[in-house]
């Protein structure tokens, strides 16, 4: 079998055998249901709560992709500001990285008195979480602009934006895109996390909803889906990465 | 004949220089209208200060900067760059690269969109003359070290300037690419017009290509010497296994030497 092969079947074989480990596990060590239920009884789940499931996890993704998207908004607007201005770059430095410090969970009361519950919480939530590496990342993709570039330019009388717009930001794309894989898994944390604690609807509400009932598998169920739609998500950003940045990705470690 | 850069009694001191000792100091230049100068000098002697002064990207702490007649306050818009290293944008085809100054200077800028054909022939020309017909298509990263720097030269050269900066432009090439591109270099002078200051650390290089030379001393850099070349024009890559020709090299070297030990 040929390299290629098997590198695209080593996804496959790898999960697949995960799953059959934990299986066999399951069965030969008697694991309580309770405890750890098999897939097959995950699955079963899955299948017999499937309208429910679907119902939450379409508005769970509403919520991620908003977030994401005003993430993706801000942070390419903030990134771009920072990267191209040595004073706003210091100045609110402390601040990003004293409210990125702070955990998500305590700001969702916050976002409860101020927009009570609803879809609100769970958007902000995620646009809140996975902001961060947008900024830090396309900003360092603009500060970094090598100085001889920035000379030729600067010599033929090229102002500041035309050095951001023409150098700064399609160099930073490589950094964007890499950080928008992070995002997009931030950005599921952060609206499970707003709709456990202040949403009817989502994934989120179900676990919360599922697990003080003691429904285990109906749990595990929503974990899977939440693992599934995570790695779709996922690679969509990184298929985007790959078609608008082909340039970057010329090194042998990226082949 | 009024000069075409002149650079009187200029010292310079970087904002950020941690010892506070000037880059240049009372440094006295003069290039003519469609001159070839060639700054020679020790490593760290100033040569890249000079560049930038001579930009207008860094303005003289003492003394002036006169450039095509109008003291220095602002980038020049008249100079085109090229450096050590290509500096290629990896995401624009090497066509796309070498348009890039059009995108910011005027008359160019505002007339690049309706008139793109013509500024893509333009451009065409300009790879043909430097041996890259037909490469404009190709990603930078494709091209070896040599032809990057090709179109380099064409980039810098494609808004037409009225001055061209080289910084030591081929210091990266092996010897038989570098002896290529000084043909290509210049022919590109012959055919274009331009005043060019070429700084390198190659004396064979300066000779064979420039038409005055400036030694500098080490830092804080001054010119130590002022040499005419007299060699005639077009030079031919043999000039430079002739005894005059190394007699001017030996003489140089012996500037630079004594510019060491004096630092």
């Amino acid at each position: 079998m040929k390299a290629k092969n098997k590198l695209a079947l080593a996804p496959w074989v790898f999960t697949v055998g995960f799953f059959v480990l934990w299986e066999i596990l399951c069965h030969v060590l008697k694991i309580s249901s309770f405890i750890l239920p098999a897939p097959s009884t995950i699955m079963g789940a899955v299948w017999e709560y499937r309208n429910q499931l679907a119902y939450h996890a379409m508005h769970t993704l509403w919520m991620t992709l908003a977030g994401f998207g005003l993430a993706v908004g801000f942070g390419l607007l903030l990134g771009m500001l920072l990267g191209s201005s040595r004073l706003i770059n210091a100045g609110t430095y402390p601040l990003l990285v004293g409210f990125n410090s702070i955990p998500k969970v305590a700001v969702v009361p916050i976002l409860v008195f101020w927009f009570g519950v609803g879809w609100v919480p769970p958007v902000m939530t995620a646009f809140l979480i996975s902001f961060f590496p947008i900024v830090v990342n396309v900003a360092t993709g603009i500060a970094t602009v090598e100085p001889e570039m920035e000379d030729v330019l600067r010599a033929l009388g090229a102002s500041k934006r035309d050095i951001v717009f023409k150098v700064g930001v399609p160099r930073a794309m490589p950094y964007f895109f890499g950080s928008l894989k992070v995002a997009i898994t931030l950005a599921y944390v952060g609206s499970v996390i707003g709709e456990q604690n202040a949403s009817n609807v989502g994934i989120g509400n179900l676990l919360t909803r599922a697990s003080a009932a003691f429904e285990v598998p109906l749990v595990w169920a929503a974990l899977v889906v939440l693992a599934v739609l995570g790695v779709i998500m996922y690679a969509i950003t990184a298929y985007a990465e790959r078609s608008m940045t082909g340039w970057a990705q010329r090194s042998q470690m990226a082949a | 004949m009024k000069p075409f850069v002149d650079i009187h009694d200029v010292t310079h001191v970087y904002a950020r220089a941690e010892d506070g000792l000037p880059a240049v100091q009372n440094l006295n230049l003069k290039v003519n209208e469609g001159e070839f100068a060639a700054i020679v000098g020790p490593s760290g002697c100033g040569k890249s200060t000079l560049m930038k002064l001579a930009t207008g990207l860094q303005f003289p702490v003492e003394g002036t900067v006169i450039v095509d007649g109008r003291q220095v306050g602002a980038p020049v818009k008249l100079a085109g760059m090229a450096f050590q290293n290509p500096t290629m944008l990896p995401w624009r085809t090497t066509l796309d690269n070498i348009l890039l100054p059009l995108e910011i200077v005027e008359p160019h800028r505002s007339r690049l969109r309706r008139h793109k054909a013509e500024y893509v022939a333009k451009a065409e020309g300009l790879l043909a003359q430097v041996g890259l017909k037909g490469q404009g298509h190709k990603f930078p990263w494709q091209l070896s070290g040599g032809m990057q720097q090709r179109a380099s030269l064409c980039r810098a050269l494609i808004h037409e300037p009225k001055l061209l900066m080289l910084d030591e432009p081929f210091g990266a090439l092996d010897s038989f690419t570098r002896e290529e591109l000084w043909c290509v270099m210049r022919d590109l002078h012959a055919a274009q017009k331009v005043t060019i200051i070429l700084v390198t650390h190659d004396l064979r290089e300066a000779t064979f290509l420039a038409d005055r030379i400036f030694c500098m001393s080490a830092r804080p850099g001054r010119i130590v010497a002022e040499r005419e070349v007299e060699f005639p024009r077009p030079r031919d890559l043999e000039i430079t296994y002739t005894p005059e020709f190394s007699a001017l090299v030996h003489e140089l070297r012996g500037h630079i030497a004594q510019a060491r030990q004096a630092a």
